[in-house]
């Protein structure tokens, strides 16, 4: 067999940071992490985006190797780790409680892992002094841990890390323990500190819009296994499964029972009588199977007079409930004249809805393709 | 409002001030006063330095503290070799039920009166005692062996009474320390023997200094270890002072040993929290 010709550019672009094949976890009976599979391309940041206790810290673990699948592989860089101690994997995590050396201050701190390579004194203070520049705290070296701020803190613990140039770093939810202005302000740092020092980065949230704003993919996992994987754009508009549309940002649901197929179009008998349109975007359903449908609030237009609206595909008449000012994101609910679930609606702040009061008449309307329908039963 | 906080800070007080003042200020002011009378007669005193004289210029005296602190201090580093491991094991590698029973274990020992243990310890080591009978009867000795009224008794005697004092600020200490701190160190590249340098042992220092402490005052302080373990010619200042004050009927010489072991011991305390650039402060807050 002739042996194709070695191209390193292209052999190297191709090979993925980070690997993991049918990995797979079990504690006793209990199956933790199933069957995961996934690539992270060179500099990109990967999440994994699930609710509390659904595997995605196990699988952190068993990269940073402080645990061993039951089956499976990960590979980094395309070579195998299984065997390699945590102590010497090329990823570095940041813990979700930080995990600072309190006994230390910051230089050491971050020095603490090139002592450990057996750099020279002097090599190490240059380094510790050149990532502190970079995360942009030059005067911190000399405090001690608990003298920063949550910010800082979480900024010398990705430092501590990037200062021994891993090829994957892995961050368990570091965000978690800070108040929310900082937390909007990190996610931004953070994905600019990402671009900065071009590391591949793989976060894990429970948190969608972390996720959502920093990534290049996301992985939704729910159970022990991945749902979905792919872009928050992706996520967002074309979710797979009922799993990922309820739980990647806000939708309204109503399950029923399909009444009328037309090509991907999908009419709704809804369990409290309505008739809703939506999109099976080439999923599997028959007439006559029970199916949900998921529409995003934004997606539903508003008008106070039917003749406002642009002739949607479903239109429901009803009153306002009640309006939840939250400023640009502010939405109100409405219940249809007809019955059924309260419908909650974007409330522009421009145009003449954004005066809108309890009580008031209002039309509501969307596109079948604004809504996702999935094959699924009513719980 | 203002005066009752003042009650209740007087009444919260008072226990504390009674023992203190009863036990420890008045017995040791009367025992200074003993300590600087010296007998010139029949019912007569006068005032001199001459009991501490007596300790300074006899070298027995000398080097029995001597031996005695340094005996003391050995004590503690084994307590403290051994204790380290178990106290990790306790606090650290092992959850729930198991952790509590492991500390229970620990603690079975203290049931018993300390006289009850060291006979037990009497009965292993002695010529007709168990290990002894043992190693006859599997042949590795030809005739009875006497293990006992030698150092090594004495320290296996003290290192086992004073086991418990170091354990549980060590396990108290060990257990605050967040897990991931020590996950943190493997994942940058630590081994074990510099995680242990690095972030356990810097952690653990407050209960370090504190066990040792009590470890150390416990074992130079100790009558009975020494007295029964060791035998007559054991040699431990302690005895020193029972016998001047009990056997010779000197009070005034056993009291100004008594303070001189109050002194000596509080500046080696001293000496080593410097060396080891510990202060007190730092270990009890």
């Amino acid at each position: 067999m002739p042996v194709p010709p070695f191209d390193f550019e292209v052999v190297f672009a191709m090979v993925p940071d980070l690997e993991c094949r049918e990995l797979t976890k079990r504690f006793g009976d209990n199956l933790a992490v199933g069957n995961v599979s996934f690539q992270v391309p060179p500099g990109s940041f990967f999440s994994i985006l699930g609710p509390s206790g659904c595997g995605k810290t196990t699988i952190m673990r068993m990269i940073a190797g402080f645990l061993a699948p039951t089956s499976g592989d990960i590979l980094i860089k395309g070579n195998t780790v299984l065997n390699v101690a945590p102590n010497k994997r090329p990823v570095n995590m940041v813990f979700q409680h930080l995990a600072l050396f309190p006994m230390m201050n910051i230089a050491d701190n971050i020095g603490y892992g090139l002592r450990r390579q057996g750099m020279p004194k002097a090599e190490i203070k240059r380094r510790v002094a050149e990532v502190l520049e970079r995360i942009g705290l030059p005067d911190v070296a000399m405090r001690r841990v608990d003298e920063l701020s949550g910010g800082q803190k979480q900024r010398i613990a990705i430092a501590r890390c990037m200062v021994l140039e891993p090829d994957v770093l892995l961050l368990d939810e570091p965000l978690g323990a800070l108040d929310l202005k900082l937390r909007e302000h990190m996610k931004i740092e953070l994905k600019a500190l990402q671009a900065d020092f071009d590391t591949t980065f793989v976060y894990i949230t429970h948190d969608q819009s972390e996720a959502l704003v920093m990534s290049d993919q996301i992985a939704v996992m729910n159970d022990g296994r991945f749902e979905q994987i792919g872009t928050a754009r992706e996520l967002y508009y074309r979710p797979e499964s009922a799993f990922v549309a309820g739980f990647v940002g806000d939708a309204n649901r109503w399950s029923g029972r399909v009444e009328r197929l037309n090509g991907v179009e999908v009419e709704l008998l809804s369990d409290s009588g309505m008739r809703i349109k939506g999109s099976g975007h080439g999923r599997n359903l028959a007439k006559g199977d029970p199916a949900v449908i998921y529409v995003r609030p934004e997606a539903i237009e508003l008008a106070r007079t039917k003749a406002d609206l642009s002739n949607p595909d479903t239109m429901i008449s009803g009153r306002v409930s009640s309006v939840l000012f939250n400023g640009a994101d502010s939405r109100i609910l409405v219940r249809a004249d007809d019955g059924g679930v309260e419908i909650e609606v974007a409330l522009p702040q421009t145009g003449d809805c954004s005066d809108m009061r309890q009580g008031d008449e209002v039309h509501l309307g969307w596109n079948a393709n604004q809504g996702n329908c999935f094959q699924g039963g009513g719980d | 409002m203002r005066t009752e906080l003042r009650l209740g800070f007087f009444l919260l007080l008072t226990p504390l001030v009674l023992w203190l003042s009863l036990l420890i200020i008045i017995p040791h002011i009367d025992m200074f006063l003993v300590s600087l009378r010296e007998r010139i007669g029949v019912g007569k005193y006068q005032l001199s330095l001459a009991n501490y004289l007596t300790f300074l210029e006899e070298p027995l005296y000398l080097w029995t503290f001597l031996r005695t602190a340094l005996m003391s201090i050995m004590a503690t580093l084994i307590t403290l070799v051994i204790a380290f491991p178990v106290s990790f094991y306790i606090a650290k590698m092992v959850k729930g039920r198991l952790q509590a029973v492991l500390f229970l274990l620990c603690l079975v020992p203290f049931w018993v009166s300390e006289l009850v243990r060291t006979f037990g310890w009497m009965i292993l080591l002695r010529e007709t005692g168990v290990i002894s009978n043992f190693l006859q009867w599997a042949g590795l000795v030809s005739g009875p062996v006497e293990m006992l009224y030698n150092d090594v008794a004495i320290m296996i005697g003290l290192v086992y009474t004073s086991m418990l004092f170091m354990v549980v600020p060590l396990v108290t200490t060990l257990e605050s320390l967040d897990d991931a701190v020590i996950e943190a160190g493997y994942d940058l590249g630590g081994s074990g023997p510099s995680i242990l340098r690095e972030i356990i042992i810097p952690h653990a220092m407050p209960g370090i200094v504190s066990g040792s402490i009590v470890v150390f005052m416990l074992s130079l302080g100790n009558y009975l270890t020494p007295r029964i373990l060791g035998g007559k010619d054991s040699l431990w200042f302690t005895e020193l002072i029972y016998s001047q004050f009990i056997v010779r009927f000197n009070w005034e010489l056993g009291a100004a040993f008594g303070f001189m072991l109050l002194i000596l011991s509080s500046v080696i305390v001293w000496g080593m929290l410097r060396l080891t650039g510990q202060t007190l402060e730092k270990t009890m807050g």
